[in-house]
């Protein structure tokens, strides 16, 4: 049924992949790395929010600012830690860093929590509808479009109007030539590390409120997501992460709705075919870049 | 090499002394030693694969050097990061345009400039007038992915001054140029040193352009400095006019 209720969630459906594409390409644009570790960052974020709204008394609005906090200082500290030492090496070193990584926060949240899923307290908000002409909206999506309209605002001035966003906006373009004008590579790359944190600890947020439950594993399937949205909507721009979660969402609810109930659990298949015949047509992604491809750490 | 300089570096250039650099057999810089002061233009020519644009990419922080020592204004720069040197005062372009082709002719600049410490706001300012000076103010807010080709080596130019450089290096900035480009280019470019007090080092094939622009030529060959000197006592060098210009001068 394409209603109202339909459209709202699909936009609000939209607003988290776009949020979630958009922490991955910020990192992919300068460094040309797919940082695999980003869904354990979600997992991060949900471990706090579990933490904290089990054990503190903490208001749930400053837990779930910390959550997005820790999601931020865990980007920052991979960074320091495992990408940054072998930057200068080659990209594929990168990328096996990022699995390593990956695996690590996930190992270390099956030791020091545990396998089994826990229950994560959500605030009254996420279980409440609001009236809307008519049809029952779940506050949860009204909330996740308001996030990510207000960081897409955010986002835009920063790299509009300040001295970090030109310069992440020329890192992005030609790396090796920002750094040769006199731009530190560490800062970028450091800034970069630390938005893509706080899209994951703001996505972290939002779809745990979905299942309620945090597991070792949940970062998974919003990376896949997240990778799926880029390559459909372009890697190289940060217009094409935010095209491409609206564009998965709306085909995956559209799926939803037109399949026949027998086919509905092969949804992701018939996603996949659709984002191959994407591929064909503009190998690219939807919205193309002109900037350079090569790298140089 | 006989004309090495003393090993007191000069406080008012840029000192090279003994550079090399090695492609594990290969010897692309083989002790090369020159000095670049203020207001100076300085050709660094040379046949193809004679290690010009090597040299530039050693000074400039692109690729480790071997051996050797690089000071400006007699402040050590050898194998620094690439911002540390250009916060020491050097700039360059390159053979091949890297212009950031999603921002506009003016972003561009601005890019430099904020990169030495300006606010977005000073930055602008000096973008603004340094697109001025250079001629290009009328493309300002144009995409660069959609300049003409010589105006693109403009920007680059302009990129280049934005960030207040003590020195510019230009690589091969006449390439790809027709007559009246490579003449405007020559326009701009000879006036540059003397108004911004700074020392240039242009690599280019075009000899026209390198005899009528420069001071002071250095000539290289297989990594090694084979002559120096005005560009009337290097025509003279038999070891450079068979290296080089004998065969360009015949072939003319």
């Amino acid at each position: 049924m394409i209603n109202l209720e339909f459209i709202i969630n699909t936009i609000s459906l939209g607003s988290l992949y776009a949020m979630l594409a958009l922490g991955l390409v910020i990192i992919y644009g300068i460094l040309r790395l797919v940082n695999f570790a980003y869904g354990e960052l979600i997992m991060v974020g949900g471990y706090t929010l579990y933490l904290l709204a089990s054990f503190s008394p903490l208001p749930w609005l400053f837990i779930a600012l910390l959550a997005v906090l820790v999601a931020m200082f865990t980007s920052l500290f991979t960074e320091l830690v495992a990408f940054r030492p072998v930057r200068e090496k080659s990209l594929t070193a990168m990328l096996v860093t990022s699995f390593a990584v990956s695996t690590l926060l996930q190992n270390g949240a099956l030791l020091i929590i545990s396998p089994r899923a826990r229950a994560v307290v959500l605030p009254q908000i996420f279980q409440t509808s609001v009236m809307i002409a008519g049809t029952s909206v779940p506050w949860r999506n009204i909330l996740t479009i308001l996030t990510s309209l207000v960081m897409l605002v955010l986002l835009t001035l920063l790299l509009r109007h300040t001295v970090l966003g030109i310069a992440l906006r020329a890192a992005a373009d030609n790396f090796t030539m920002t750094r040769m004008l006199g731009v530190p590579a560490n800062t970028v790359i450091s800034a970069a590390f630390a938005i893509s944190g706080i899209m994951a600890g703001l996505v972290s947020i939002f779809w745990i409120s979905r299942s309620a439950t945090v597991t070792p594993a949940l970062g998974a399937p919003p990376l896949l997501v997240a990778f799926v949205a880029t390559v459909i909507g372009g890697m190289r721009s940060l217009t094409g992460a935010v095209v491409g979660g609206f564009v998965y969402a709306i085909v995956i609810s559209l799926l939803g709705v037109l399949l026949p109930p027998g086919l509905l659990e092969f949804r992701e298949a018939f996603m996949f075919v659709f984002v191959i015949i994407i591929l064909l047509f503009r190998p690219q992604g939807l919205i193309s870049s002109k900037t350079s491809v090569e790298r140089v750490g | 090499m006989s004309d090495i300089p003393s090993a007191e570096p000069n406080h008012n250039a840029l000192n090279i002394q003994g550079l090399c650099k090695y492609f594990f057999g290969l010897r692309a810089l083989d002790g090369v030693s020159f000095s670049l002061s203020r207001g100076e233009i300085l050709g660094l020519i040379g046949p193809n694969g004679s290690g010009k644009t090597t040299l530039i990419n050693v000074v400039t922080g692109l690729l480790p050097a071997t051996s050797g020592q690089v000071f400006v204004d007699g402040t050590e720069i050898t194998n620094k990061k690439p911002y540390q040197i250009a916060y020491a005062g050097l700039a360059r372009t390159f053979q091949t345009i890297r212009l950031f082709r999603e921002l506009t002719v003016l972003e561009n600049v601005e890019v430099a400039a904020v990169s030495m410490g300006l606010s977005r706001k000073a930055a602008r300012q000096r973008a603004i007038e340094i697109l001025e000076e250079i001629g290009i103010s009328r493309w300002s807010e144009m995409l660069a992915s959609v300049l003409p080709y010589g105006l693109e080596r403009r920007v680059e130019i302009a990129r280049a001054l934005a960030t207040q450089p003590k020195f510019l290096f230009l690589d091969e900035p006449a390439a790809g140029l027709n007559e009246d480009e490579s003449e405007e280019l020559l326009q701009v470019l000879s006036s540059i040193p003397a108004r911004k007090n700074l020392g240039m080092l242009i690599v280019d094939h075009d000899m026209r352009l390198i005899m009528r622009l420069c001071n002071r030529l250095h000539v290289l060959n297989f990594g090694k400095t084979i002559g120096m000197g005005t560009p009337e006592e290097v025509r003279k060098i038999p070891a450079v006019l068979q290296a080089y210009l004998g065969k360009t001068v015949a072939g003319v």
